[in-house]
């Protein structure tokens, strides 16, 4: 059986397409799981699934200790083979304690999933985007965590159809408690799905200078913000939702533009799969021209302005 | 309070160099040092301990040169350090694995901090593993964490949410690299620390399992990146007509 599970409905899609693919070359069924609610239960049928079990449980919140003793209870009725869990954060942290509960192999975050001699075989970014790890698993079970937009989800097919199994699971309580959540502080900006952003970041000299690469991506109809990591974590200019880097988002807009960042491995890792790739930096030697199709070298004070003008003049 | 801290020691990533035929990183003769978050894990244990008091134990697998580096954490304020030494193959079943042994032997403990990742392989995985095969609690990406005499609240930080936790002890979190700022040491630390003990374990004195790698590790390719590199430097007024030009001719201003 190949499993699927992610909290989050559109990553499930993804991982089912790719599910499917290895449960045909394999001569399996992929499985997914819902927890909680039976919602996606239909969806997740029409996107690949050949049976979705809903696990009823009253535990409605997510610590990764009940949900790993859900999945758990689910592979010892169903057969325990590969796993593949959405990765995020609560997905990574889910996929390693059912690892250790398991004595399974786990790998994170693969771009890329298939079989090489009959084995399964991922690839995935090591040493902060410098180099891809090509791993393969040696003994089964096998889980594996897939980042969002790694795979697309295959088209909608009501006619595909399946079993839906309602299963009432309680897990063994976890002694730790969830107090509250809360929502990050977010200016609501999702990079991940943008066309087009314009991303800023130490060329700036203070924060309200962040209008002229938003002035920029006005006129481009993108219209995204992004930053570099000294922008979100450490300056707090901008919310976290606008970092793109290595622990921030992964991104792959048509058009990137890069201004006053120096082009550190940890924000190429972030954006290295954009479609073209425009740097401003008043730097000549700066590491981000050697990521870039296209350069300008200038102070961005003067560079965005004339950018901004030449491109509105331009899209008329 | 007992606290474990788990570092790793890794290439420094920042000094990785490309073969330029192959497009290879080479490892070879690139600085090592402890993991970025693992410090971050230490500052928050040190903080616990000058709350509460205590002992902090440092617990490292990795090669026999490991051992330079776990004396840089016990002139930072770990008391103790454990180097297991790593078998020639091994997976994160195999070092988790490891860890966990090696914790049993050290005994009772209340709290095991690790960093949310390491900075060369960047998968999560080891905190959560282990909490695993410890059966206990975890809290992953904590931003923030307060010990109290029975139980550790905690924030999650994940991304556009933030998750408050409690859990009592023995719990094992992972922290954040903006959690903290670790602390240097003053050279009277430095000097304090070469009487602090270092024990070196083989790999069979924590477990008398077989341990054999889930995963092998196949290859490490380069990525190849091509791109057009056209680098505009002349008059400015200039280079932006170039650029907008040439941006309007491929299609992406539509």
């Amino acid at each position: 059986m190949v499993l699927v599970y992610s909290d989050d409905k559109k990553l499930t899609l993804e991982l089912l397409n790719k599910a499917q693919e290895l449960a045909k070359e394999m001569h399996k069924k992929v499985i997914a799981v819902c927890i909680g609610s039976e919602d996606a239960a239909k969806d997740y049928l029409a996107y690949g699934a050949d049976t979705v079990i809903v696990a009823e449980t009253t535990q409605q919140q997510f610590k990764a200790e009940e949900y790993t003793s859900i999945l758990q209870t689910i592979m010892k009725d169903h057969g325990k083979e590969i796993v593949l869990i959405g990765s995020n954060k609560n997905g990574k942290e889910l996929a390693a304690r059912l690892a250790a509960k398991l004595d399974a192999g786990c790998v994170m975050d693969c771009m890329k999933v298939y079989l090489q001699d009959k084995k399964l075989t991922t690839e995935r970014i090591v040493y902060s985007g410098n180099a891809i790890a090509v791993e393969q698993f040696t003994s089964s079970p096998q889980i594996l965590t897939i980042p969002p937009k790694a795979f697309d989800p295959l088209p909608k097919n009501e006619h595909h159809t399946g079993e839906i199994i309602k299963k009432k699971i309680d897990p063994e309580p976890s002694p730790s408690k969830i107090l509250k959540t809360q929502e990050m502080k977010s200016e609501g900006v999702n990079v991940e799905d943008a066309t087009i952003i314009v991303s800023c970041g130490r060329g700036l000299k203070k924060k309200e200078d962040i209008k002229l690469v938003s002035d920029l991506a006005d006129v481009l109809k993108g219209y995204t913000v992004g930053c570099s990591r000294p922008i979100a974590a450490d300056l707090k200019w901008l919310s976290e939702d606008h970092w793109i880097g290595l622990s921030g988002h992964k991104v792959k807009p048509k058009l990137y533009i890069a201004c006053g960042i120096s082009g550190q491995i940890q924000h190429i890792a972030g954006m290295r799969d954009s479609g073209v790739i425009v740097a401003i930096n008043k730097d000549p030697e700066a590491l981000i021209f050697k990521s870039a199709d296209y350069g300008i070298v200038g102070d961005l004070y003067e560079v965005l302005p004339k950018l901004t003008n030449a491109i509105k003049n331009k899209m008329g | 309070m007992n606290i474990i801290v788990c570092a790793k020691q890794v290439v420094d990533v920042a000094e990785i160099k490309m073969d330029a035929s192959t497009k290879k990183p080479i490892l070879a003769g690139v600085p090592q040092k402890i993991s970025d978050m693992d410090k971050n894990a230490l500052e928050e244990a040190i903080k616990i301990k000058e709350k509460h008091g205590g002992k902090i134990t440092i617990v490292t697998v990795g090669a026999p040169d490991a051992k330079e580096r776990i004396k840089e954490l016990l002139a930072m304020g770990a008391d103790e350090g454990v180097l297991i030494h790593a078998p020639e193959h091994a997976d994160y079943h195999v070092i988790a694995h490891l860890l966990a042994g090696a914790i049993k032997k050290i005994g009772a403990y209340d709290i095991i901090l690790c960093g949310e990742a390491s900075i060369d392989m960047f998968s999560s995985q080891m905190g959560p593993r282990l909490a695993g095969l410890l059966n206990i609690p975890q809290i992953t990406y904590a931003q923030n964490l307060t010990a109290e005499t029975s139980k550790i609240l905690s924030e999650r930080n994940l991304g556009e949410k933030a998750v408050s936790m409690e859990s009592p002890y023995p719990v094992l979190l992972t922290v954040t690299k903006e959690s903290n700022t670790p602390r240097l040491p003053s050279l009277m630390a430095i000097l304090a620390s070469s009487s602090k003990p270092i024990h070196e374990w083989p790999a069979t004195g924590v477990t008398s399992e077989n341990l054999v790698p889930k995963v092998k590790t196949l290859d490490i390719k380069g990525i190849p990146m091509q791109r057009k590199n056209i680098i505009y430097q002349e008059d400015l007024d200039a280079s932006v007509t170039k650029l907008v030009d040439e941006l309007g001719k491929i299609g992406v201003l539509r």
